[in-house]
């Protein structure tokens, strides 16, 4: 163990892109995630979103990378390793793709256990990709060029308004499946757009919102009363249906609305987080100004998304970052960054105010942020919101699904009486699986 | 119509029967020993058969463990919390709060006042579970500990928040001595604590309190402890075990075709999800195979009453058994005895030599050695010759089987010892830390849930078809994983077998932590009773790819490293024959006392177990210190822990004209205390800071602690603003801060998020803060030109009159002051480690945070280091020598820039080591530790963890102490080429 080479980085060159190397990147939500690949193989890197699941994941994980490492970086980095050990690449021509906020929590260090655990598993050789925007490790075989970087902001704001409006829509369709198929067929439609160097200007964006927006809004629907749950979280654990055991699923068979704030927010938080900072310390005024006018275009690009959604009334939009952050005012401070920092406080109170005050808090077990801006913050919100009804979710490579499952139940058992419903009605609607039996009984109690 | 409620919890399942005017006419509870679909089956087919007889009735199920059942059956679930609640609306209306304890889950509901339930996350162990554990430790039922409980007159302090954490604690207790019902009473107190700490999260529990489930049905004092912590009187009603059955039989609707409910329950197999390994083995043949090869490794062996020369005695004393040999001066075993330890090694060893006495009367003792947790109390009692610590007598012994042993794999009752061998020394100790047992009682623990012996357990599993594969992590995680194997309809088989497997996983991978099987070397030595478990030992090869050694005398490996160092010791010394353990007579007029009182000679007054022995030897435990023990002061003048502590403990507060402000004095204000000292003090303020920790400060702010897994210096900083406040301080300063200064060590300077927020946490969850101006605003040292000028800006919200002049000039100041301590630090420190040097001490870096000097922190390692004849000092008055250097990991937090640093820098000093301090739950040192480890192992230098918490089990950190310093110590004596005499 003690003669062993300290990791070097290995850059990613030009003539490895030209070579056609593979790269690797691990899922999260996977609306963005399927045009982020597109973006990527259009701009010629052949970029793969990794989809491998199941135990094998977590079993690369706890063994290349130090255990008490938040889970995320566990599950993301024995996911690139399963995939390298898999057989399906060559890795002579692979290199690994992973993003890096550079903020004051441990996840600004997953790309440096990353390349310890290749280094551990004998596969040093593999270049490393940090995707950033703080320009905080380059590579000549990659670079973001402006037209790449419009388009994943592009990507984003389509990817959030899908996401959004699939997550109201599909619990009430009509027919199963059809929220779906607005979200492929309009996701073939932007990755053509993006092709021809379309759907990356304000009006054309626009359209295609109004378009999505649209499109959701004419699937056929049955409203009926529906427990709405939010979820918000650590960002990874909060997306990726690895790290949370498919809770989007779960939540769906339990018959629930489910809600989950979008990238956008967390985009224009971490650019905001360096104006915050200057505000409260001092600091650059050059690069304050640059921030201002990135949040600028950022916010809007926001507005394009709210307005889009809003012209449906049957649609809650999304609520904007300033009425966001403007939630959490004497709550916490906005100095807090780290992690999701203020802005997971303030997507509680967001969700609670858009009628989701049923929250499910995910985070990876001991999470350091998240003593902060999540557990830590409970109190206080349920003070502001007494009817909230939030549930923190620990995810760890032991936390056992049934134990998650069980808390999350009584969450819903007690959304359900407020609700004063009956449980959606036996057998009927989308919720035709295991768990409909099991949700039928939560009776109103009389009490 | 009738009502049918079925509650399945972790351990036990219950069965109500209401009738159509709510009278309950049927209740069972009993033990479902995981059969849970059989018994179900059972149950409802006895209520139907003497109970319905035909009539309808509505059946619903709630509880943890019928989820699944529940669910793959088509019978209404309810949740039980939920059924609680909907039982004591009817049964006891008025209620305020409910504290219900289970199997293995604590909940509190409150009902008035916004309705809240909780639940224990998955890192809580004060249940039923862990109360069984304890009772098991303790060999007594739960129902004796009760009474035990009852004639307690102290309590000991005993982590919360797990049962393996509080094993730890309770182990020693019983080996120093400590009366069983005094331990009793504390694990009570233990369990209200944690049920408490975790639960009520800042919500205080009063008004009508009722108690529910198992334990606090079957246990009248942990109700009597619950009502003491809470200062009310809470109640247990009728009927307190059937609430969730209760609830859940209010809750059900409708009616259900109980025969067809019937059926499906005899069809149901569980959803068989789980992952499964291969198995252990194919065939018998295979087995049989495996265990003649192993049987070869055997010690060669005499009969005592052949014996005409003196003989030598090895003892372990270990936490759960008590092991002991005797030996010729060539190493063949005459005679060796395994006993189980009850909590006191004292009288087994008498026994032992009594009985040694009595086989062989003219028995001579040429001389004896003792190793374990009881080592000190045994040699004390008996006038043991030798004491040696554990993995010494371990290498020793596994020498002996392989003389070019390169790895050295121990797993006992509740500890594992693990370590590396190079160029003949100890290299790399791995100990299983507080949270990572998977040790023999663990298995133990399961085998006896599952209603088995350890053998019969054990031996299910060898060929089990499909393992379940349980993963790899302390025995809390593990009930749950085990749980929902069995959920998914696993057999006890393949539980069994996935158990044995995940005990070598959790060593391998959590303990070790090795990434690749092959890193351990390729003569290995495994020992300790765990292994003569065939299942571990098979699971242990197959996931090494290694065929290992096995001696035949597996389980006393220590008691006979322990007599093969008192041949190699006595030889050295020239001293056979002149054994100094009591003869014949001297035993037979053996006696123990055991009298616990409190120290006195100076604040921190330990609670001292003091052990008399026949003609006035003593053993003091419980001590913190030297002085009860050799009446002096400890000498602190090589301890730079200490002098860090009176330094700032000299900043005194200074009257002025502003009036006072509060500092609370615990994470980054450790090492701040100068700069806001000088700074408040300049601004015309009475600087006041919180004081010292202790236990009692802690539980003052623990009812408003929101994460449960937190570190505990965070925790602690509720105690201390607790603490301000009851002392009448108006104004508190507890800024928060991203930012750390920046000491061009690393790429960037952040404080770690608990350090950075910690007071956001305060803020919001303790109401007490609320009364007081609670100064928390975001403060950035590291911008010195802007710092003035923002500093104004927040104290003109809070104050007036407080001119940018004078905050520009207290500012100067400050900073002033704040280098002055550095700078003072650094000096004193390289006096220290000049002073150690003149007299040839070791010097150890003792390297964690700055608010690792606080004692209850620290635990008092420092002063046990220095009591081991080393000179303490810290990692930031070393790492100034380094200047920025490449790592491999982003070096971004100033306090873990110096740990790095320090680290590189120790690697250049031949008579420095380092020993890193960790707190549970920190999760940046879950990056700092290994990036430390490779700094020190690429210059070979040993890499020495020690994980506190909370509650710090002193006996194993000696063990790790004192193996480091035998390692040292024989490296250094190799490198003067002495070659040491190897048996």
């Amino acid at each position: 163990m003690s003669e062993k080479k300290r990791p070097q980085r290995v850059e990613y060159t030009k003539e490895m892109n030209k070579a056609g190397y593979t790269i690797l990147i691990p899922s999260m939500a996977p609306i963005h995630f399927a045009m982020l690949q597109y973006i990527f193989r259009s701009s010629g890197y052949r970029l793969e979103v990794l989809e491998n699941h199941g135990p094998e994941v977590v079993q690369e994980g706890l063994k290349y990378v130090h255990n008490d490492t938040c889970y995320p970086a566990l599950l993301v980095i024995g996911q690139m390793l399963d995939a390298l050990h898999s057989g399906k690449y060559d890795l002579q021509k692979t290199a690994l793709m992973i993003t890096q906020t550079g903020g004051g929590c441990r996840a600004s260090n997953y790309i440096f256990l990353l390349r310890k655990a290749l280094q551990k598993a004998g596969l040093g050789h593999i270049p490393v990709i940090s995707l950033n925007l703080s320009g905080l490790e380059k590579n000549s075989g990659f670079t973001l060029s402006l037209p790449m970087i419009r388009k994943l902001v592009a990507c984003v704001v389509y990817g959030d308004a899908m996401m959004h409006l699939y997550n109201q829509v599909r619990p009430y369709e009509c027919a199963k499946g059809s929220a779906r198929l607005v979200v492929d067929r309009w996701t073939r439609e932007i990755c053509s757009q993006f092709d021809a160097g379309k759907g990356i200007s304000m009006g054309q964006m626009r359209k295609n919102l109004a378009g999505i927006a649209q499109g959701f809004a004419q699937v056929p629907v049955k409203r009926i009363p529906r427990v709405k749950v939010g979820v918000v979280g650590e960002i990874y654990v909060k997306y990726a249906s690895l790290g949370n055991n498919d809770l989007e699923a779960f939540l769906r068979s339990q018959g629930c609305e489910y809600m989950v704030p979008g990238i956008m927010g967390f985009a224009m938080f971490k650019v905001d987080n360096r104006l915050e900072d200057i505000k409260l310390y001092g600091g650059n005024p050059a690069k304050y100004a640059l921030c201002t006018v990135l949040m600028k275009y950022l916010t809007t690009m926001e507005k394009e998304l709210i307005d889009a959604v809003k012209k449906y009334p049957q649609f809650v939009p999304p609520s904007s970052y300033q009425h966001t952050k403007s939630l959490v005012k004497g709550v916490i401070g906005y100095g807090s960054k780290m992690g999701e920092g203020w802005l997971l406080t303030a997507e509680m109170m967001e969700l609670a105010e858009l009628g989701y005050g049923n929250v499910v808090c995910t985070q990876p077990f001991g999470c350091l942020p998240n003593h902060i801006n999540g557990k830590g913050m409970i109190r206080r919100i349920k003070e502001i919101y007494p009817d909230s009804n939030i549930v923190p979710i620990d995810y760890d490579p032991s936390a056992t699904r049934v134990n998650q499952e069980n808390r999350i139940k009584l969450m819903l058992a007690v959304a359900r009486e407020r609700l004063g419903e009956v449980g959606p009605a036996g057998g009927a609607g989308p919720a035709a699986t295991p768990y409909t039996a099991a949700s039928q009984p939560y009776a109103e109690t009389r009490s | 119509m009738l009502r049918i409620g079925l509650d399945i919890g972790s351990t036990t399942i219950k069965c109500v029967v209401l009738d159509q005017d709510d009278r309950l006419v049927f209740s069972s509870y009993q033990r479902h020993y995981s059969q849970i679909t059989q018994k179900t089956g059972e149950l409802l087919g006895q209520v139907a058969g003497e109970v319905l007889l035909g009539r309808p009735a509505s059946l619903a199920i709630s509880g943890s463990a019928g989820m699944g059942m529940a669910q793959g059956c088509g019978i209404p679930f309810v949740q039980e919390v939920y059924a609680t609640r909907a039982a004591a609306a009817r049964l006891a209306p008025g209620t305020d709060a409910i504290i219900e304890l289970g199997g293995e889950d604590a909940k509190i509901l409150f009902l008035t006042g916004g309705m809240e339930v909780r639940m224990n996350g998955s890192c809580a162990g004060g249940t039923g579970a862990f109360i069984d554990q304890m009772a098991t430790l303790l060999k007594v039922t739960p129902a004796e500990m009760d009474q035990l409980a009852e004639k307690a007159q102290r309590a000991y302090t005993i982590a919360s928040r797990c049962g393996v954490f509080a094993k730890t604690d309770i182990q020693p207790l019983l080996n120093q001595g400590a009366r069983k019902e005094d331990v009793a009473a504390s694990i009570f107190g233990a369990v209200v604590n944690q049920t408490i700490a975790g639960l009520a999260q800042g919500r205080r529990i009063q008004g009508k309190v009722l108690y529910l489930g198992g334990p606090l049905t079957f246990l009248p004092q942990l109700r009597k402890s619950f009502d003491k912590t809470l200062g009310l009187t809470g109640s247990c009603p009728e009927n307190s075990l059937y609430y969730v059955a209760l609830g859940a039989a209010w809750c059900g609707e409708g009616e259900t075709d109980i025969p067809a409910a019937l059926e499906k329950l005899a069809a149901y197999r569980g959803r068989g999800e789980y992952a499964v390994i291969p198995p252990l083995f194919q065939s018998k043949e295979e087995h049989m195979a495996f265990t003649q090869r192993h049987w070869r490794h055997a010690v060669p062996c005499g009969r005592l009453e052949d014996v005409t020369e003196p003989v030598f005695i090895g003892i372990d004393a270990g936490s759960t058994t008590v092991k002991t040999v005797v030996t010729d001066r060539q190493g063949g075993m005459l005679y060796s005895k395994y006993q189980q330890n009850s909590g006191n090694p004292v009288p087994l060893i008498q026994a032992f030599l009594q009985e040694l006495y009595t086989l062989k009367p003219d028995v001579r003792i040429a001389a004896g050695a003792v190793t374990g947790y009881g080592e000190e109390i045994i040699q004390r009692a008996f006038g043991v010759d030798y004491g040696v610590v554990e993995t010494v007598a371990h290498f020793t012994a596994a020498k002996k089987f392989m003389p070019d042993v390169d790895f050295v794999i121990d797993i006992g009752g509740q500890d594992m010892k693990c370590f590396k061998i190079k160029n003949g020394a100890i290299d790399n100790i791995f100990l299983n830390e507080a949270c990572s047992s998977g040790c023999g009682s663990f298995l133990q623990t399961f085998a006896e849930a599952l209603g088995y012996s350890i053998q019969d357990f054990a031996n299910l599993g060898l060929f089990a078809k499909d393992p379940v594969d349980l993963g790899s992590r302390c025995t809390v995680f593990m009930n749950s994983s085990v749980k929902q194997a069995q959920k998914d309809g696993a057999s006890v088989e393949d539980i069994s077998a996935g158990l044995s497997i995940s005990v070598v996983k959790n060593a391998l991978y959590k303990v070790i932590r090795a990434a690749d099987p092959s890193e351990l070397g390729r003569h290995i030595v495994v020992q300790g009773g765990t292994f003569y478990n065939d299942a571990v030992l098979r699971a242990f090869e197959q996931e090494l790819g290694v065929e290992v050694v096995r001696p035949n005398i597996a389980g006393l490996m220590g008691a006979y490293g322990a007599a093969l160092y008192a041949i190699q010791m006595a030889g050295l010394e020239g001293k056979e024959g002149l054994s100094g353990i009591l003869g014949p007579q001297a035993l037979a007029a053996f006696t123990h006392k055991v009298q616990s009182v409190n120290c006195g000679l100076c604040p921190n007054n330990c609670r001292l177990t003091v052990n008399t022995f026949g003609e006035g030897r003593k053993y003091i435990s419980g001590n913190r210190c030297e002085r009860p023990v050799t009446r002096k002061a400890a000498d602190d003048s090589l301890n730079l822990y200490q002098w860090k502590l009176q330094w700032l403990q000299s900043y005194r507060p200074v009257p002025g004209p502003r009036g006072k402000i509060g500092l609370p004095m615990g994470l980054n204000l450790y090492e701040l205390l100068p700069f806001w000292h000088a700074f408040f003090t300049a601004l015309g303020f009475e600087v006041v800071t919180s004081p010292l920790s202790d236990r009692d400060l802690y539980l003052s702010g623990q009812h408003t602690i929101p994460s449960d897994t937190v570190c505990f210096p965070a925790k602690l900083m509720h105690g201390h603003v607790e603490a301000l406040i009851s002392m009448g301080v108006t104004s508190i300063f507890y800024p928060c801060m991203s930012y750390n200064l920046d000491e061009g060590l690393g790429d960037n300077h952040y404080n770690c998020p608990v350090v950075a927020y910690y007071p956001e946490v305060i803020r919001s969850n303790m109401p007490e803060a609320r009364n007081v101006t609670f100064i928390t605003d975001y403060v950035g040292l590291h911008q010195r030109r802007h710092f003035p000028g923002k500093m104004a800006a927040i104290l003109s919200q809070y104050y007036t009159g407080i001119t940018l002049k004078e905050v520009k000039k207290a500012a100067s100041a400050a900073y002033l002051e704040y280098e002055g301590y550095l700078s003072a630090l650094r000096v004193r420190g390289e006096g220290i480690i000049r002073l150690a040097r003149e007299a040839g001490k070791q010097i150890i870096v003792l390297a964690g945070r700055p608010y690792h000097v606080d004692p209850e922190i620290n635990h008092g390692i420092d002063k046990l280091i220095a009591s081991l004849g080393a000179a303490v000092v810290t990692e930031d008055a070393v790492s100034g020598h380094m200047e920025r250097f490449p790592v491999g990991v982003l070096n971004q937090w100033t306090y873990h820039s110096r740990l790095y640093a320090a680290a590189r820098y120790i690697a250049t000093q031949p008579d420095m080591d380092l020993v890193q301090l960790v707190s549970f739950g920190c999760g940046v040192d879950a990056i700092t530790t290994d990036e430390v480890r490779e700094l020190l192992e690429e210059e070979h230098k040993i890499y020495t963890q020690i994980k506190i918490d909370e509650i710090t089990n002193l006996g194993a950190v000696k063990i790790r102490l004192r193996s480091l310093f035998a390692a040292i110590r024989q490296q250094k004596a190799e490198a003067r080429g002495e070659e040491e005499t190897h048996v």
